[in-house]
This record gives structure tokens, sequence and C-alpha cells, in this order.
């Protein structure tokens, strides 16, 4: 298949079906739409299964059964719609049970707007859900990133037995790219779902049980400690990240996604005013590339923080940075997407901006 | 020979006494005086000969305690 | 030469089981694996246990089984069966999951005709968060949140959840049912059996409501408790055939 030209979450359905998708269960929420209506024909057509659920609750918990059973299961929604998932993404994790799901984020709290946002960063790393539970998330910044980690999404998640996120924002899921579905994912030795709830004629003399449910305290303990183990393991092995002309960089702008996007022409633009402007690009928000943070120079005047939110984003930022820097922020939201001189400008005043 | 003959898995029953209540021939009795491990008073047969292998206390007993054999 | 006439089902597990002393879910429970037995399904069933007293019912059904959030049972199922149409799948819920909670994730099972089996126990009231009303609780009936008994102009009335779903087209069996004697007992497996029959065949959503018990929370002796299963729970939530797709 040669370079296609697609809009974002058309792009993201095509390759979820390239990474093998068996079921969709999700409920309509602008603007991820294309989504399932792509899915709803494709999937079908290629005998596969396509639920449009009554409810995001509903169409999570579907999700959680299927998944259960040993599919490679999806939903998507946007972000009043995954709140409402989250319940079930926490059993899900909890269950230790392989899913992929994708969050087209808008702007909020509440019924919020459907323009673009990255207010969710919260809702994707620490999760509405209870309990002590991560998400594997990642954040692409273009269509054809986004098709590569949907590609690769459901081996992640049936590697580590751990449901993951797909996050990006109305602007990637809208916008169109040319892009190309044929690069390889990387090759990884899977686990047999020897734990899946098919029946016992598919494992004779075991019966499996998805479960979350420990009320013995000590048992529970036990299990936190083996999930934190995973999570442990993931921040190992899956941290990604990109530096953008980093070689000798006055301030460091972290960004993630679309605004990623947006801050890579105001680096260049900043080129041409003579103030060299490096960035760190988060491609995994959980596990957060914190390493990263290690090579900025120590002469660095700052860092400086750009989200399409009130700041989220910024915590693992100071965590990362520890107080090595100084760290500023910018930030729009509501849907409201900056131009690249407001970057230039926001790094041009970076004092005004210190928050710590 | 009885027609019937029931036997008890004492370790489990929970002395809810509903195969004492729907014996048809009523030779069921919970001996007050004998506890199982969990400290439930366990049902014993007064009449053995009586037991017409109905099997309606086995059927309502909600913990599966009983097993009923029957003379063919 | 003596046969075996009745003995523990082979499709329960070893578990001691969790209920109160009495308490309905555990003939229920039995109902359930000796119809898995006997239509020969048990090693493809998975069961749904729902959030309630029947939460641990993972542990004791002898099969595969998930553990569904409160109200969500029939959303798993769901999940489950359409992407393995072969395996036999039912949820085990009370009334609080499946009439409170779960009541949308329920009707919209049903509306699919989803080919699942719903197992519903009814028991007016809720059980494992000890003693509060349910959607189910009877007019006039005290409960932990309803100290003076329910009453119509601040709770509702029951509700009726065969008859409201005996009006979807999706459901291919619909049967209430009854444990408080012997008799009933032996009708309702009639009717478990009957509905595991129908999923077998593809036929559609099936569901039996047992009006059941709860000895502890109502206050009584589990023998009291069968009595008044049958003199006030009955007259509200009437036993029958609600719909049969096979005999029309």
């Amino acid at each position: 298949m040669a370079r296609v030209l697609m809009k974002g979450n058309e792009a993201i359905a095509l390759a979820a079906i390239k990474g093998g998708v068996d079921a969709f269960y999700g409920y309509p929420i602008t603007p991820q739409n294309e989504i399932p209506e792509y899915l709803s024909k494709h999937l079908l057509a290629n005998g596969k299964v396509f639920l449009q659920s009554e409810s995001e609750v509903s169409a999570i918990n579907m999700v959680y059964g299927a998944a259960g059973a040993g599919k490679r299961v999806m939903t998507s929604s946007s972000s009043p719609g995954i709140a409402l998932k989250q319940e079930g993404i926490s059993y899900i994790a909890a269950a230790e049970l392989p899913c992929v799901i994708v969050s087209v984020m808008r702007g909020g709290p509440g019924l919020g707007g459907i323009q673009p946002s990255q207010a969710d960063y919260y809702q994707a790393t620490r999760g509405g859900g209870n309990g002590d539970y991560q998400l594997i998330v990642y954040a692409p910044e273009s269509i054809q990133e986004a098709v590569d980690v949907m590609k690769d999404s459901f081996n992640i998640a049936d590697y580590y037995r751990n449901p993951v996120m797909v996050l990006v924002d109305g602007l990637i899921g809208q916008m169109m790219e040319s892009v190309d579905f044929d690069y390889p994912v990387k090759e990884r030795k899977l686990p047999e779902k020897d734990w899946a709830t098919n029946g016992i004629i598919n494992h004779p003399g075991r019966r499996n049980v998805a479960n979350s449910l420990y009320l013995d305290p000590a048992l529970l303990e036990q299990h936190n400690f083996k999930l934190q183990a995973k999570y442990n393991q993931i921040k190992k092995n899956e941290t990604r990240f990109e530096l953008v002309n980093f070689d000798n960089p006055e301030y460091v702008i972290v960004a993630y996604g679309t605004m990623a996007r947006i801050c890579r022409s105001a680096i260049e633009m900043l080129k041409k005013d003579g103030i060299e402007v490096g960035m760190i690009r988060p491609i995994t928000l959980f596990p957060y590339p914190e390493k990263a943070f290690d090579q900025i120079p120590k002469k660095a005047k700052g860092i400086l923080t750009c989200e399409l939110s009130m700041g989220q984003m910024l915590d693992d930022v100071l965590i990362a940075n520890n107080g090595r820097h100084k760290v500023g922020f910018f930030g729009r939201t509501g849907g409201m997407v900056p131009d690249p001189e407001e970057i230039v400008d926001a790094i041009k005043s970076f004092n005004e901006r210190v928050v710590k | 020979m009885p027609k019937g003959k029931v036997t008890f898995n004492e370790e489990l029953c929970k002395g809810c006494g509903l195969c004492v209540e729907y014996c048809p021939t009523h030779i069921l009795y919970q001996d007050i005086k004998t506890l199982n491990k969990a400290g439930y008073n366990i049902i014993k047969v007064s009449e053995p000969d009586k037991c017409i292998g109905c099997a309606f206390c086995a059927i309502m007993c909600p913990d599966s305690v009983i097993k009923v054999e029957v003379n063919k | 030469m003596l046969e075996v006439k009745y003995e523990k089902s082979k499709g329960l597990t070893d578990t001691k089981l969790s209920y109160c002393p009495g308490c309905a879910h555990g003939i229920v429970h039995k109902l359930v694996a000796e119809a898995l037995v006997e239509l020969d399904i048990l090693d493809r069933a998975i069961a749904i246990a729902s959030v309630g007293c029947s939460v641990f019912s993972y542990q004791f059904f002898n099969c595969d089984a998930q553990q569904a959030p409160h109200g969500r049972a029939c959303a798993l199922a769901t999940g489950a069966k359409r992407v393995l149409p072969d395996n036999i799948i039912f949820t085990y819920q009370g009334d609080g999951d499946l009439a409170s909670i779960g009541i949308a994730e329920t009707i919209h099972a049903a509306n699919r005709g989803e080919n699942i089996t719903v197992i519903f126990i009814n028991n007016a009231i809720y059980g494992m968060t000890g003693g509060q009303m349910a959607p189910t609780s009877l007019i006039g009936q005290k409960t932990t949140t309803s100290q003076d008994g329910r009453n119509q102009p601040n709770h509702g009335n029951p509700i009726k959840i065969s008859e409201m779903f005996a009006t979807i087209e999706g459901v291919a069996y619909l049967e209430r049912v009854s444990v408080y004697d012997p008799k009933h007992v032996l009708n309702a497996k009639k009717a478990i059996k009957k509905a595991f029959q129908y999923q077998k065949e593809n036929r559609g959503f099936t569901m039996i409501e047992v009006v059941s018990t709860c000895p502890v929370n109502w206050g009584m002796t589990p023998v009291d408790a069968m009595k008044w299963a049958k003199s006030d729970m009955e007259p509200v939530f009437p036993l029958g055939i609600f719909k049969d797709k096979g005999a029309e």
C-alpha cells in the first residue's frame, strides 16, 4: 500500500484493523465519530465484531468481556465519554486484560466543547478510575505516528496484559495527512493467552477467571505489588520520546501531540531570531520520559511546558526536572489552538512564565 | 429396607433447617447438641427407615449438603 | 441396590458458598449448575458474576467466569458472546445490580436479542450492603433505608422486570419462578434449563427472574422467609412464563 491521504480518525481505524483488532465496542461522541463509522463498515465486512453500545459505560464493559475472552478489542471516545469509561478501565487494568482505548480529546470540563484540547492528560495518566493502576499512554503528534502506534498497540497490550491508551486531540482526529500503513511494527514474542475465559473446553483441567476482587487486604496488596512490578517493567522498556533541535539549546520546550507540532514551527521561527530552542517531545505519557530531562544542558535558561490545557503535564515536567531548571508554562485551552507566534512570544517572555 | 437413604456432608451445613421443614415424612431434626466446625447445629435423621427417597430435603438445601440414594 | 438420586452437582466447585444460612441463592446456584451439566455445556460456559451477595459466584460455578462491575454484567456478557458465539454465556445478577444500576445494560442486551442467559435473583432487598431498599422492595417493606416502610410517593413502586421485558422483541424466553418449595424449585430448574437450551439454539435473549429470599436482612428464619416469598412477594411478582418464542 502506497502513501494515502487520510483523515486522522479513519487512519486510526484502519491501523486498528492492520493491528489485528477482533472487536470494537463504542458510543458516538464528537470529535471521534469517524473511528466507529469506519470500523462499522470494515470490521463487519471482514467477519469481525462491531457494536454500537447504549453508553460509554456499557462499551468499556463490553471491551472487558471480550478482552477477558482473549480477543483483540478496542473502544474509542472523547473526553466526557472517556470519563464515563473510567470505571471499566480500572477493572480491566485490575483484571490484567489487554485492550486499546483511543481518546480523542476535546475541550472541557463538563460537556465543554468539541474543539481540540489536551486537558485530559490527568485523565489518561492519573485516571479517574479507582486504585493504583496505570495505562500505557501514547501521544502521537501526526497521523503517521498515530497509525504506527495504533498498529503496535495491540501487541503492547497483549504483551503486558494491560490497557493501552492512544491519546490524540480533535485536531489530529479531524485533519488529513498522507500516511503509509506499511511500516513494520516491532516484533514481540507474545505470551499465549492461557488466561482467557473462553470455556474450560479450551483449557481442560483449569478454570479461568477474570477478576479484580480481593477482599483479603494482604492478597490485594500482593496483587498491587504485582501490578506495580509490571508498571516498572513498562517504565524500563517502553518509554519513548523525541529530542528536537537539542544540540545546544538555550531554552527547552516540553510538548506532546498537536502542541508539539506547533512548537516545531515556533522553534524554526526562533532559530531565525537567533534563539536556539530544543524540545522534549514525550511519545509515551505513561511511562513519562523523565530521563530525557537529564539531557538538558546545565546552562539552559529554562524549560517551557506547552500544552492545550491549563497545565497538567506540567506536574510531570516539574517532577522530571526536579528543581534543576526554571520551569515555565504556556497553555491555551477550551479548544483554542495557538499560532506558533504565541510560542515564540512565550519563549521571549520566559521569565514572566516561570511557575517554579 | 427403607426406600431411601440420606447422608449429610456435615461440614457444609449451615443449619438453616429448610430440609427439616420440607421433609414430607418429618424424619429430620436439628441436633442442638452437635456443632460442625463452622459452629452450626447439624441435621440428623430420627427415623431412617421412614425415608422415602423423595430428595425434597436435598432439593431445598442451598449448600448441597445432602446426598440422596434410593433402593432400586 | 442403592442408586444416587441426588448429590452435589459437578457444575459447582468445592468452594463453600459464602451465602447466609438458608439463603435461596444457593438453591439457584445448584439449578444453574445442574442445567449446565445436564445440557452438556459446562465446559463452554462463562459465568458473569455481578456485584452484590452473588459477587463471589465466579468462585462457585465450575466453569470460566468474569467478575463484572456493578450493573455491567450484561455488557460483559455481550462483549464476550459477540467474540465467542459458540460459548454459553450467562449473567447471575441480583435486583440491585440488574434492576437498579444495571437496568440500561440489561434492557439493551435484551433489545439486541443478545444470545445470552440472565439469571435474575429478586429478593426485594440489598443483601451484601446490609439490607437497604431495592428497586423491587415491596410497598410497606422496612429496610435500612426505608425504615418506616417503602412508600410510593417517596420511593415509587416496586419495579416489575419481567413485565417490562416481556414487551421487548429481542427476548426469546422469559419466566418468573420461585424456589419456596420443592415443586417450585423443580419448575425453576425446568425454566433455567429451557433458557440455556434456547441459548444453545441461538434463539436470543433469555431471562429467568427468581423470586428469592434474604432471611437475614428480612429479619426472618429461612423457613419464614420462604413463606413470605410466597405470601407477600408472589402477589406483587406473579409467577409464570412472560415470553416464549418457541411456543409462538
